[in-house]
């Protein structure tokens, strides 16, 4: 079955979406990512969408829910490389896509990815002073 | 305004594949006939919408996909047709986060706002037929 | 139609003689005509005469919708175009045509002078045909006027939207003038672009230099900063007047998640400040003697 490859480094995830996906691609990568969080006890996910021509509600929605679902799984996601045409007509549809981090590029997106953890984990070592 | 038909392409909309499709020869279209980038993929994103409607509401359909001319300008039109259920309320259906699926409810209205024109007929019952048309 | 074989015969025989006095009238208004211009005309005169010679004799009707009729249109095309790109007036242009009835009825009377009827008929023929292909030469001159219209209005779009790059990562956009949608459209997309190739983090949007903000522009800006952030920058709007600011309040338009500056400095120090940058003065060189 087509899937779309998940590159491990060191603690982060890496997605390079290349395809046109279809629907049920797009909820195999969510799937294989969620668990692949889980295996590998990565802090980040990088998902790179410079090469998609188009995200329409139902991929947009995708992306909000592999964010929230890593969050869960303690790891942070960063979108990065959306294309200005993609960004406008995201816009006009009416999706801002709250939420999710996104960069301009990978090297940006593994910057923000590291500080969004460095947070994260502000967060979790300030509560047991409660 | 007599309005002519250039060009015109019929696809069947029947699995998630058939969505891709669409969305390929809206590009197409778009492309031939000069759309900028932005407009490009404005079109192909409302078609992505409205294809997703007719599998997902409507138990599959098909899209006409025609690139159409009158005096002034020219444009790309798809006409999505489905014999599903229907739209009981189309106004209700057209508001923005309102959803009868798990989707979040901005096919209809999103695509309406890609378009420059949009005209939706739809019997309880019988179908539903979407047209949208987005003018170089 | 016989009489239009009529019109041919007489563009036949006559060709030479049409040609000339054509060509005087064309000069006949008092302008001064250098000789290169002259001889252009005349070239232009022979060859228009001689596509329609061809058409008449092909196509025995004034209807110039004939596939028979197309080269004569495609060289008053040609040639309406050139006139209204240098500027000429459809009038002008129009006259070229008209100014053939003259030696054409003339030519005519020479030929059926004696037989009104035949004579009658083949004038009310020359004429139609005439007056269409003059009308044809308005057509066209208007068109082509629009083109260039539509083509300027390009241009001009084009230059009134200049990203310029404040620094490394800092980017703005100063408009000037009334935003409309058309333009609106074209800067957000320009902005963007020039975000992705510069790797801008931030980006400044000036409206120092907008006279009115309407809800429209309101919701563009807005857009544009919707758009930006998806693509990972930050947009800041600087250079908001107190009337704008009221207007934007009264219009109920909601910037609350936008950063806004009161002028483009301000916003600029924002983006350092936010881009880790921070700007020191050195006391000891601000003191010295220049």
């Amino acid at each position: 079955m087509e899937r779309i490859p998940i590159l491990k480094m060191g603690e982060y995830l890496l997605v390079t979406i290349q395809v046109d996906m279809h629907d049920r691609l797009a909820l195999t990568l969510q799937e294989d990512l969620t668990s692949q969080i889980v295996k590998s006890r990565a802090r980040g996910v990088l998902i790179d969408i410079s090469a998609l021509e188009m995200v329409d509600s139902f991929i947009g929605r995708m992306l909000g829910a592999i964010a929230s679902m890593a969050r869960l799984l303690d790891a942070q996601t960063v979108v990065v490389g959306m294309q200005p045409s993609v960004a406008i007509t995201l816009v006009e549809l009416g999706m801002s896509l709250q939420g999710i981090r996104t960069a301009l590029d990978v090297e940006k997106g593994m910057v923000a990815l590291m500080s969004s953890i460095r947070e994260a984990g502000e967060d979790g070592d300030a509560s047991p002073e409660f | 305004m007599a309005m002519r038909v250039l060009n015109s392409e019929s696809i069947p909309i029947s699995t998630a594949e058939d969505i891709v499709r669409v969305r390929q020869a809206v590009r197409r279209s778009a492309v031939s006939l000069g759309f900028g980038i932005v407009d490009q993929t404005k079109i192909v994103t409302a078609s992505s919408e409205l294809a997703r409607n007719a599998l997902d509401y409507g138990g599959g359909g098909t899209v006409q996909v025609e690139v159409v001319q009158n005096e002034t300008r020219s444009g790309v039109r798809l006409v999505f047709e489905d014999q599903g259920p229907g739209i009981p309320d189309i106004a209700l259906a057209l508001t923005d986060g309102y959803t009868s699926g798990n989707g979040m409810g901005l096919g209809l209205s999103g695509a309406k706002r890609l378009s420059h024109e949009f005209d939706i007929w739809s019997k309880p019952g019988s179908g539903t037929r979407v047209s949208i048309l987005r003018w170089k | 139609m016989s009489s239009n074989n009529a019109l041919a015969d007489v563009f036949e025989k006559r060709e030479n003689e049409i040609a000339s006095k054509w060509l005087e009238l064309q000069f006949a208004d008092g302008r001064k005509a250098s000789p290169t211009a002259h001889t252009e005309a005349g070239r232009r005169s022979r060859d228009f005469l001689s596509a329609l010679k061809n058409a008449t004799r092909k196509d025995g009707t004034t209807d110039i919708n004939g596939k028979e009729w197309a080269p004569v249109k495609d060289f008053l095309a040609d040639l309406s175009a050139g006139q209204a790109k240098n500027g000429a007036s459809p009038s002008e242009t129009a006259s070229f045509v008209f100014s053939l009835k003259q030696p054409v009825f003339a030519a005519l009377r020479e030929e059926h002078g004696k037989d009104a009827t035949a004579f009658g008929d083949a004038i009310w023929d020359a004429t139609q045909l005439l007056d269409k292909l003059g009308l044809l030469t308005t057509e066209i001159h208007q068109k082509s006027r629009e083109s260039v219209i539509s083509r300027q209005q390009q241009e001009m779009l084009e230059l009134s939207t200049p990203v310029v790059r404040l620094w490394e990562n800092i980017l703005a956009l100063p408009l000037i003038g009334t935003l409309d949608s058309a333009r609106t459209q074209i800067v957000m997309q320009n902005l963007l672009e020039a975000i992705v190739e510069t790797r801008s983090d931030f980006a400044i949007i000036d409206i120092t230099g907008v006279p009115v903000v309407d809800t429209l522009v309101a919701q563009h800006l807005l857009k544009t900063v919707a758009a930006a952030r998806l693509m990972g920058a930050d947009c800041l709007i600087s250079g908001i007047r107190p009337q704008i600011a009221q207007t934007i309040i009264h219009l109920g338009v909601d910037l609350t998640n936008v950063t806004t500056k009161a002028t483009l400095a301000d916003a600029f120090a924002v983006a350092l400040k936010r881009s880790g940058h921070s700007v020191v003065r050195d006391a000891a060189k601000a003191g010295a003697p220049r």
